[in-house]
This record gives C-alpha cells, structure tokens and sequence, in this order.
C-alpha cells in the first residue's frame, strides 16, 4: 500500500506502519530497536506498549520506534484516547469488588474507569433504548420512565463521593490505601433529582419508605426513607462527563450523596413507595454491624467522616528531606472543615491545608509540608466534618462499638515509617 | 398648603405604582425562570401487569407474599439438588463456601457469632433447640471464629457466623431473597412452590420451626426470628459523640 510505504520512509524504519502503530499492545516489555538522535539504531527495553504488535508471521519481538520525538511527526488524532502506555494505574478485583489505587490518584476526581466495583450478580449488560424505570405504590399516578425521558427533565450535576460501607481491612504491615480503603471514589454525577420525579408520580403523604430497586442478577434492593428522597437524591445517568460506566450502574442508578454505597442502587428499574421498610437480605444480614451490647445496628446509612493519608504510604520508599504528605478526606454529613495531621506517633496534632473549594459530602485533598529527618515514627491523619465528628483512632472506635471491626469502621491510619523509609502500615 | 398636599398625593400614587409593577415584573420573571412546574407531563402510565410482573418484593408484614404452602421435606431435596453446591450442609469445611452458611450443625459459640454479636442467653436458647449439640461443638465453633474475626473486616468478615437463626431478624426475607437472587447460575428460576419449600427447611434448620411444620402466607410473616430483638436502629447523629 502507498499509504504505508510512505510510512516507513518517514521513519526511517523497516517494521512498522502506521496501523501497527495506532493498534498499540499490552504493556510488557519489549527489547526493540531504537532511533537515537543521531539516526543510529540501538537496542532499547522499552514498554510493549508503545511498541506496535507484530501482527504479521514474524515471531521476533522486535519494532522499531524513535528516541528523539522531536524528530519525527506523533501520532494522529484518534476517535477516544487511553492513558499513557508507561502508566500502570489498576484496580484490584475480586470475584465480588474491585478497589480504586487511592495512592496512585491526584486530586480528587476517580477516573469512571478506576471507580471501586461492588455488585452482587455480576455486570448486567442493559440495552438503553429498552430501560425502563417504574414508580409506583403510594403515588397518585404510577408512571414509566425511558432513559430519554429521564434526560427530558431539569438536570443537576453534583460532585460526590460513593464509599462501600464495608470499607476497612488492616491485619498486615504491607497494604496500600487501595486494599486499606479502596473502596471509595468521587466523580461528577449528572441526573435528574428523584423530588423532579417523585412531584411527577405524585407521592402521598403517607409514604415514608421507598425500595430502590436494580436490574441485575442479584436484583438488588434496598429500603430508603422517603426524607432522602426528597432531600438531595438523583438518578444519574452520566459520571465524568460521559454515560455512567457499566460497573457503576449504566444506564441509570440511584445516587445518595454521603449514604452507604450499597444504597445507591445501580441499574436502577423500580421504585415502590410504601408506608415500611422492605427488610430485604441486604439491610438485614448484610449491611448492618454489631455495637455497643451486643446489638446489631440497622439503617446505619451516613458515612461518617474519614481520612488517609495516600502519600507517603505502602508501598512509598521514602527519601530524607522535604515530603508533601498528601491525602483525601470526606464525610457523608456534609463538609470537611479540618483535616490534622501527627507525624509524632500521635503526640501533637497540626492542621493540613485544604484544597478548595470544599464540597458537600465529597473528598476533599489535604496537604502538610514536612521535613522528614530519617528518624523512625508514625505518621497519621484525622478528619472533622462540619458536625464536629471527629474521626476516632481504632481504639476509641473500638472500645465505642464493643467491636473489632465489621461495616462502617473509619479508624485513623498509621503509618511507620522505619529509618529506612521504607513505609508500612502500623498494626 | 392645599398644592403642596395635592403634589404629595400624586407622588404617592406614582410611587405606589412604579412599586408595583417592580413587583409584578420581579416575580414573573422568576417564575418563568427558576420556578419548576409541579408536573412536566414526561413518562407514560404504568399499567398494572407490568407492575405485578417486576413488584415481587414481600415485607415483613406478608404484603407481597403469594398463596402457598411450604414443607422442609419438600425444600430438603431442593436445596440438595440447586443449594448445597455454594452453601454447604451445616458442616464445618476447611475451604471456604462459595455461598455463605445459611445454618450450622453445631451451634455457634458466643464469639463465633460476629464479634460477640450472639448473646450467651441466645446460645443457649440454641443450645435447648438443637438436639446435635454436643460440648466439644463450642469449644470449636468458638476457636473458629476468634480465627475469623482476627483476619480482617469488611464485606467479607465472619461469614460463616451469620447464619438465618442467628443474623436474619425477619423470616419473609428468606422468601423474598431465595426468590429473587437464588440460586446464584440461574437468578429468578425457582417456582413459589421452590421457594416455598425452601423457606421452610432453611428455618427448619436453623431451629427455628420443627421439621414438619408447614409453612404458608399467614404463618410466615408471624413467626418471630431469634436475632429480632438485637436489631436497633442508627443512632448517630454527627457531632462528639462516637457511636
């Protein structure tokens, strides 16, 4: 083809084209010949990825790209862009959950595509021209809702966090913030407030519960007190930007700012309004947690509030010298109006600079400036929201609870930091 | 003097009406521009077979619950044959289920029960009802689940501990689950005569009811769980207080 000769005269080189080049690869290294500046190949390890793959009968791991990108022209534009192939940034899944790499974000926002995953029968894979969302029970009208009829109505657009309930693991040295707390990530959700659409069926007065429920496999459901619902509930159908992803509810899920996550129920198809709750599996034997006397706390839905320091931590090799100690907090009572920071073991206590503009039931980047001298200690954070909470350590929160652990436990973290630097989660 | 009164009336009167077309004009411009109509006249009604078809939740009091009869004999061959794969049988294995344990042959020590959560009065309330109780039982359910609560929390701690006799507060949520999500290859597939049936061996294996007791829409939602009375709702409230 004249298109793809031309190519290799343009780069000087035998193996490559432009196709091979657009297609990208799995990022592995390569051992590859490299164009210096000098127009001398050599031999380089670089990622597979940016390496184009050998789709023809060659088995030679081998292609050629340029050392100097000044030199030659980059690529083209394209019809949607991914990462850079030498970023490696993953969830960590299970079979059930997969977590967000707090320690590798900046800023607040989740890419949609690390958002944490929770869901309990899979990953439906809904037709949007088919879905439909019934409202029906105690409302003067029961009505249907196609997704174009969900985008008809007045939009809203909030920046919140959605955390798992179910979100503190601790137990060895070697965790990062992903397997500590991973399951919580912040995007901007756009919808349609569920009051729009609750005027719309006309609820009664008499209705103090609605059921929110999915369309997937486990056909999720979860009993909300109507208050929320008129409150600052939505119906998402776009995160960041674009449609909700798949693993967060697409077409369209319940958002309840600042409640459990497993509230904000995804593929959403029905709501019942009704005058009780439903008691279903997952406000009874699942999301609940034992406290104080050996009781069992149930419709425990606000998140309280919570921090952790995401640098330095597992798995950061810590130099001596000046260390911006960054971190997120965030409470589902509103704002964050102070995050402190320890870098002595606990002992003192001085205020982190926050990142503005503080929103309401959002992460919330902190920052504090420290000079670290080599010498072993831990260092540790705790957030308090507008209510005055303040986040407790694992002993208050335990010796409170009569618990060692179980839903919506938000311990302060520690982190040793040996002189070695290498940092570890203190246990 | 009398002039003077005269030009105060009619700067009154212009007052009064530039005041007021101020106002007529400052709210109908709100209105057209912030103020939602109560109704936007977007969805279609919902007739009532499509309803009935998705409404397949059933709540405590049995609103949902449809005519039936259920017996543990019935549900025993069932569970054996969809269930037993993922939940087990009640025995202890080394390897963790694929599902959770929905009942224990022996009964679970007080510490075995999720930190705790299992009083000693409920243990021997458990105690009374199983007659496969034997003393070495607690002994090992209670080693088992100091294990379990020392490995970590979160969506996943103490599983097997949190069985329908001792966690589940409310029996109609046994139907309404097994109904809508069981078994987990082939969701939605059981019969209300299935799930019938298999509400009533689940309970029937926890203690909860004997073995030949029948279960319908009316004895359901009467029968009253062991963990019922530990169930108390959110406290928290913000502020100092850690709860």
């Amino acid at each position: 083809m004249k298109e793809e000769g031309s190519e290799h005269n343009l780069f000087t080189a035998r193996k490559i084209s432009r196709r091979k080049w657009l297609l990208g690869g799995a990022a592995t290294a390569a051992v590859v010949m490299v164009q210096t500046s000098l127009g001398k190949m050599v031999q380089a390890a670089v990622p597979e990825s940016i390496v184009p793959p050998l789709t023809d009968s060659t088995s030679v791991k081998e292609a050629l790209i340029v050392a100097d990108p000044t030199k030659v022209p980059g690529r083209t534009p394209s019809v949607s862009g991914m990462p850079s192939p030498y970023e490696k940034v993953e969830r960590l899944p299970t079979l059930t959950s997969s977590r967000t790499p707090l320690q590798d974000l900046y800023g607040t926002i989740t890419p949609s595509a690390l958002h944490f995953e929770r869901h309990h029968g899979g990953i439906p894979d809904i037709d949007p021209a088919k879905y439909e969302l019934v409202i029906h029970g105690m409302v003067d009208k029961p009505l249907v809702f196609s997704l174009a009829d969900l985008k008809r109505f007045p939009s809203v657009t909030k920046t919140c966090f959605i955390e798992c309930s179910g979100n503190y693991r601790s137990g060895k040295e070697e965790m990062s913030p992903q397997e500590i707390c991973g399951l919580t990530s912040q995007s901007e959700w756009t919808g349609v407030m569920l009051s729009t659409l609750f005027r719309e069926v006309g609820v009664r007065d008499k209705a103090s519960w609605f059921l929110a429920e999915g369309g997937d496999a486990s056909v999720m459901t979860r009993s909300i007190p109507v208050s929320k619902g008129w409150d600052d509930a939505m119906i998402a159908y776009a995160q960041n930007g674009e449609a909700v992803r798949p693993e967060q509810g697409y077409p369209a899920r319940l958002l309840l700012p600042g409640w459990e996550g497993n509230t904000s129920v995804k593929w959403l198809r029905r709501i019942e309004l009704s005058d009780a709750p439903f008691m279903t599996r997952e406000e009874t034997s699942k999301y609940t947690e034992s406290v104080k006397g050996g009781m069992i706390r149930q419709f425990s839905f606000v998140m309280d509030a919570r921090s952790i320091i995401t640098f330095p931590s597992f798995p950061t090799q810590l130099e001596r010298g000046w260390v911006e100690i960054r971190g997120i907090a965030w409470t589902g009572r509103g704002k964050i109006i102070r995050v402190e920071v320890s870098v002595d073991d606990g002992r003192s206590w001085v205020n982190a600079e926050l990142q503005g503009p503080v929103l309401d039931k959002a992460h919330t980047a902190f920052r504090y400036l420290w000079k670290w001298e080599g010498k072993e200690t831990e260092i540790m954070s705790r957030a308090i929201d507008e209510t005055g909470y303040v986040q407790p350590s694992y002993q208050e929160l335990a010796a409170a609870r009569e618990s060692k652990g179980g839903y919506h436990f938000n311990p302060v973290v520690r982190w040793r930091i040996p002189r070695s630097g290498k940092v570890v989660l203190s246990t | 003097m009398y002039k003077r009164i005269l030009i105060n009336r009619y700067v009154v009167a212009l007052l009064f009406f530039v005041i007021s077309a101020v106002v007529i004009i400052v709210t109908t411009i709100n209105r057209s521009r912030s103020k939602h109509p109560d109704k936007f006249g977007i969805g279609r009604a919902a007739k009532p077979e499509e309803i009935a078809a998705l409404d397949i939740d059933v709540r405590p009091d049995g609103k949902g619950l449809p005519a039936g009869t259920g017996r543990s004999a019935a549900g025993k061959l069932i569970y054996e044959a969809k269930c037993i794969a993922c939940h087990g049988n009640g025995e202890k294995t080394e390897t963790p289920l694929l599902g959770e344990a929905l009942f224990l042959n022996e009964v679970p020590g007080a510490e075995g029960a999720s930190n705790g959560v299992v009083a000693s009065s409920e243990k021997a309330a458990f105690a009374k009802a199983s007659s496969e109780v034997k003393a070495s039982g607690n002994a090992k359910a209670s080693s088992k689940g100091k294990a379990s609560a020392k490995k970590s929390s979160g969506e996943k701690g103490d599983r097997s501990s949190k069985t329908i006799g001792t966690y589940w507060p409310y029996a109609t949520t046994i139907f309404d689950y097994v109904r809508r999500a069981m078994p987990y290859n082939a969701p939605g597939s059981l019969s209300n005569q299935e799930v019938y049936d298999l509400t009533a061996y689940l309970l029937y294996r926890n203690h909860i009811i004997s073995e030949n007791t029948i279960v319908t829409e009316q004895s359901l939602p009467q029968i009253v769980m062991p963990s019922k009375k530990k169930f108390v709702e959110d406290d928290r409230k913000g502020g100092a207080e850690l709860r």
